[in-house]
């Protein structure tokens, strides 16, 4: 097989494979158009280089009727495309009455998702396949680009509006989820799944993402929501301080004072990380101010407690 | 008329430097129209999304003020066209004299928006100092916004105006720009005022009379 | 290159060159010819520090996780990388060197309509750009060259407010030219130069100096505005407020993307004179090589939206902005077939000047074809801010203008300096950029249509070999840039002399010495012919 289509991006919708149809097509038509030129300059170039004894006699200046032609027909070809192109388009801005809705909230750095029956998640987006889904979409920032290759769409993230995609994704996978719209300093990584699943399959994952728990557990759901993990976990690339064993214990601060990780430190760290910071890493969590109520705050902190007691599996048993 | 004509360096034919002079400034003035209409398009835009809010912001506006204002800067465009005038027909201390008319109608205008945005300082319209107004909150700020922004461009074109009118009244008065033959001077600096002038007439309706 | 007569040296007789030595003589000349001198050190001093920002993206670029630059500095760098090769030396590039330089010289003029704003244009420019560098080194500003609101008002940190205010006074410079250059083809042509006699060069920068003049105003209120937001806290585009950032982007577009005409059309003129001479032969349909530069610069000016498909704006305004972005391609496709056209029948000497121009019809034809792509709505919407943007807009301002700009220096190097350099390394050179070009960016397209965002700092692995195969053609394109700095250079001093007319050429600029006396021509030419009017027909090679 050629490894040109091996690096072919996964279609995961009709539409998908309708774009790559038009893509193809149309690079065909580039082909078409370039060729003459490449070719023609060639042989000129070397036809009529200087020195050869060549016809050189009636040199044409100027030809309107072979202008207008040149002109005119790679135009009325590209027409076409454009009538095909902007029906698609027109085609993938009318979402279906049926659509399932779900909401989406991108922040610096990161995307979240709500589904219809209140499931949250964050960064990853989980779709059932066969079935319209209507993302209605708004941003508390920045302007950011919601980017689903595998569908071949992208719609920007605008604060203070919202703005919708929607799509019917035929094909189980998982699939590449990013940012596409510059949005400052960890534009590359705000990225995640974009997980295609069978109805049944679906159903059964919003069952399992549903459940409440005891406050810890519902912590750690929050804390694994608010996308702390992404940063704080072991593995992650970020530069974040790791929050197992945290609680009670002395903090060294930037600036050299010590402070101990007592309630109200937690408390402060969420919502004005800033104010004081861990010596050695540097100012980039931003606050959740906006984003926890009390009785969020009263969760995430009964969380990192727990974790003081020993590794993370206990709120998770 | 051309016998005083000093030719600058590229020019062999008086009448070649002048067209190549007026068109310089037509030029010149219709980049700053492009940035005034960027202006403009954006208050457009403003007022066709936040209908309601505009129109409220604008009766929080000074009609008095700008009605006189705009009555001001008519006049003395008025006597910058005279000045023009009496420059062509070599009349050194009359093209002063309205020159100097023109001027005194500019400072009163500049005065009269002083107190208009003390005025607007005291309602607390003012960005950043004062204590905001309700009205800030929200679309209607965007407008109001706008016109500081539209208003103190203009203010600042306005005052470079002035400078070139006492600049020119003063080389016309003391014979270093000479009339008739060194009239494109005073011509440049009318044009350059009645620029100043023309922007207002738009300011004027955009800001303040449309308040239904 | 038929024997010539023995030729005196540049330093043997009279010329601008040595009108005088003293810096003063240089930094206080209104001369037009010193002036491009001047625009041709700054432009290069810009060119280079650009480059090397482009230098480290690439090299952070080999490994998926980006080693060499943290993520700030990695934004940093390619900021800087936009905005200085924009506004400091794509848009002044070819205009402020080549136009300054040439512009009376094919007219017949002495000089410039207002040759002391043609130099308080250089301050003003230099001062913009000194400013704005200063502040994107030392202070660093992470936006991108876009500016896009709320990011740049509200959250990005650095210097964005001093890096806006050198580019809006940079602009004026840009304003000040382009009315300069437009009053002085109006009222300054010599006797019986009429319109249609007017070398296309003339045209091209006729028009680029109508986008300079109407829009480049535009671009400098929008960024007082947003410094404005940013400093004083205003409601302008602010959503919290009820404003629209989307107008933010509108205003700025309206500028940037006839910023592109400014950048490929004067390019555009240098081509049609180089394929002219290189085939010693009149341009094939001049008329409608003329009209197409004017109508570019028209309708150039209503394709903007095409940039914001995908912003949220209405799909109704998207479609005719991709109506009309189909239309703008016409008039460059009837250049590029007029190009070759013109070729058809001509009596060819492949020189570098002719084969950067060949260089710069390939390339911009794939790359024009490649825009043409993203102006429909369906494929837009996939790659719009990924890779295929930017493979494509380097085939045009690099591909495109940078090569114009070199065929032009590798033209004109024996007007301006009176030497001819070595062909057979311009040769090498042309072939050098050509290659290494292709080789940089032609693996962004694949990159952008399997998905890779714009302005990625790391990237997923899959990406990595089309990554590493770009920064090697990165590496090719660096030497192959340097190297005319090494030969023209070597060529000052040790160059034979190249005579008035070394390439055979009928523009008035090469009637005249190489280099140029002060004052252009002894006598003010009348100009009684068409332009390029080489023998309508010949018979066999004319030995």
């Amino acid at each position: 097989m050629n490894p040109f289509f091996q690096a072919w991006p996964p279609e995961a919708s009709i539409h998908a494979v309708r774009v790559d149809q038009l893509f193809m097509a149309f690079t065909a038509l580039t082909v078409l158009l370039t060729a003459p030129v490449f070719i023609l300059m060639a042989i000129f170039a070397i036809r009529y280089r200087h020195g050869r004894d060549v016809d050189r006699t009636h040199a044409p200046s100027h030809g309107v009727r072979i202008e207008t032609a040149w002109t005119l027909a790679p135009f009325l070809l590209a027409l076409a495309f454009f009538g095909y192109s902007s029906w698609l388009f027109f085609d993938e801005g009318r979402a279906p009455p049926d659509a399932l809705t779900i909401d989406v909230l991108a922040k610096q750095w990161m995307w979240k998702f709500e589904h219809p029956g209140g499931q949250r998640e964050i960064n990853d987006l989980h779709v059932p396949a066969g079935q319209p889904v209507k993302l209605v979409m708004t941003s508390q920032d920045v302007i950011h680009s919601l980017f689903l290759p595998a569908l071949r769409l992208k719609q920007d993230v605008l604060p203070g509006r919202y703005t919708t995609l929607w799509f019917k994704a035929d094909r189980p996978g998982i699939y590449a989820l990013r940012c596409s719209q510059f949005c400052g300093f960890d534009h590359a990584v705000m990225a995640g799944r974009f997980v295609v699943m069978r109805p049944g399959d679906y159903a059964r994952w919003l069952q399992a993402a549903g459940t409440d728990g005891s406050l810890a557990q519902q912590g750690f759901q929050l804390y694994r929501r608010l996308g702390c993990s992404g940063c704080h976990a072991a593995q992650s690339t970020q530069r974040a301080p790791s929050l197992e064993g945290l609680y009670g214990h002395p903090i060294p601060l930037e600036g050299g004072r010590v402070v101990v990780a007592d309630d109200q430190y937690l408390r402060d760290s969420i919502l004005a990380p800033n104010k004081d910071v861990a010596a050695g890493y540097q100012p980039i969590m931003p606050t959740f101010a906006r984003q926890v109520s009390e009785a969020d705050l009263l969760a995430l902190v009964a969380y990192l407690k727990s974790l003081g007691a020993g590794p993370d599996q206990e709120a998770r048993r | 008329m051309s016998d005083y004509v000093t030719l600058r360096e590229p020019y062999a034919v008086s009448g070649q430097q002048r067209d190549a002079d007026f068109l310089g400034m037509y030029l010149f003035l219709g980049a700053e129209g492009m940035m005034f209409g960027a202006l403009f398009c954006l208050a457009f835009a403003y007022r066709t999304v936040h209908p309601q809010a505009s129109a409220l912001a604008a009766r929080h506006m000074q009609l008095w003020i700008a009605t006189a204002n705009t009555a001001i800067l008519l006049t003395s465009s008025l006597f910058v066209a005279l000045a023009v005038h009496a420059a062509r027909n070599g009349a050194r201390r009359v093209t002063a004299a309205m020159l100097g008319v023109a001027l005194a109608l500019g400072l009163a205008f500049l005065g009269l928006k002083g107190v208009e945005y003390g005025i607007d300082y005291r309602d607390g319209l003012m960005p950043v100092i004062g204590h905001p107004a309700a009205v800030r909150e929200g679309p209607a700020g965007l407008f109001i916004d706008l016109y500081f922004v539209v208003t103190a461009l203009h203010a600042l074109h306005l005052t470079i105006g002035l400078f070139l009118l006492a600049w020119t009244a003063a080389v016309v008065l003391a014979r270093r720009k000479r009339i008739p033959a060194q009239a494109v001077v005073v011509e440049m600096t009318g044009l350059y005022w009645h620029f100043v002038d023309v922007v207002w007439v738009f300011v004027f309706p955009i800001f303040y009379l449309a308040r239904g | 290159m038929t024997a010539q007569p023995v030729l005196q040296t540049p330093e043997e007789r009279e010329s601008y060159l040595n009108a005088g030595h003293s810096l003063r003589s240089w930094l206080l000349s209104t001369d037009h010819k010193r002036i491009a001198i001047l625009y041709l050190f700054a432009i290069s001093f810009f060119f280079f520090i650009a480059a090397g920002a482009a230098a480290l993206i690439r090299l952070n670029l080999l490994t998926p996780n980006g080693t060499l630059l943290s993520r700030e500095g990695y934004n940093r760098a390619f900021t800087l990388h936009g905005v200085v090769m924009v506004w400091f030396f794509l848009i002044p590039s070819i205009p402020n060197t080549f136009g300054n330089f040439l512009i009376p010289l094919m007219i017949g003029a002495r000089d410039m309509a207002f040759p002391r704003l043609n130099l308080a244009s250089w301050y003003i420019y230099l001062g913009g750009g000194l400013f704005t560098l200063y502040a994107l080194i030392a202070g660093g500003v992470d936006t991108g060259w876009t500016f896009y609101t709320p990011l740049s008002t509200m959250f990005a940190n650095g210097h964005v407010l001093a890096v806006i205010a050198g580019i809006t006074v940079a602009g004026f410079s840009s304003i000040l030219t382009g009315l300069n250059f437009i009053v002085t083809i109006h009222k300054l042509r010599a006797p019986g130069m009429t319109w249609g006699r007017l070398p296309l060069f003339i045209w091209s920068h006729y028009a680029t100096s109508l986008i300079l003049v109407l829009a480049t105003p535009v671009l400098a209120m929008t960024l007082i505005l947003l410094s404005a937001e940013r400093a004083l806290h205003l409601g302008i585009f602010d959503p919290a407020l009820g404003g629209d950032p989307l107008l933010f982007q509108h205003l700025f577009w309206f500028y940037s993307h006839p910023a592109v005409y400014i950048m490929i059309l004067p390019a555009m003129g240098v081509v049609s004179e180089l394929v002219t001479a290189g085939a010693r032969k009149r341009v094939f349909g001049y008329w409608f090589v003329a009209c197409a530069s004017l109508a570019i610069a028209a309708v150039g000016f209503l394709v903007w939206g095409h940039h914001m498909f995908v912003s949220g704006q209405s799909a109704y305004a998207s479609a005719i902005f991709s109506f009309l972005s189909l239309v703008v391609a016409v008039p460059s496709a009837v250049k590029v077939y007029n190009w070759t056209a013109t070729l058809y029948k001509g009596d060819i000497l492949l020189d570098p000047p002719l084969l950067y121009a060949m260089a710069f019809i390939g390339l911009f034809t794939i790359g024009g074809l490649s825009g043409l792509m993203l102006a429909l709505l369906a494929v837009d919407e996939h790659v719009h801010d990924t890779y295929f943007v930017v493979a494509h807009f380097h085939y045009i301002m690099v591909g495109g203008a940078v090569s114009g700009f070199l065929g032009a220096i590798h033209f004109w190097w024996p007007k301006i300096t009176g030497r001819l350099y070595s062909l057979t390394w311009g040769r090498v050179s042309a072939a050098g950029i050509f290659f290494g070009f292709n080789l940089t960016f032609f693996p962004q397209y694949i990159l952008g249509y399997l998905g890779m965002p714009r302005r990625y700092h790391v990237y997923p692995p899959q990406f990595q070999a089309l990554n590493v195969l770009s920064s090697a053609g990165a590496s090719v394109l660096a030497a192959a840039y340097l190297l005319p700095v090494v030969y023209l250079i070597w060529s000052l001093r040790n160059g034979p002399p190249a005579g008035p007319n070394p390439w055979d050429a009928k523009g008035l600029e090469w009637q005249t010495a190489s280099p140029p006396p002060t004052h252009n021509f002894d006598t003010i030419p009348v100009v009684d012919r068409p332009a390029y009017d080489y023998p309508l027909t010949r018979g066999v090679a004319d030995e």
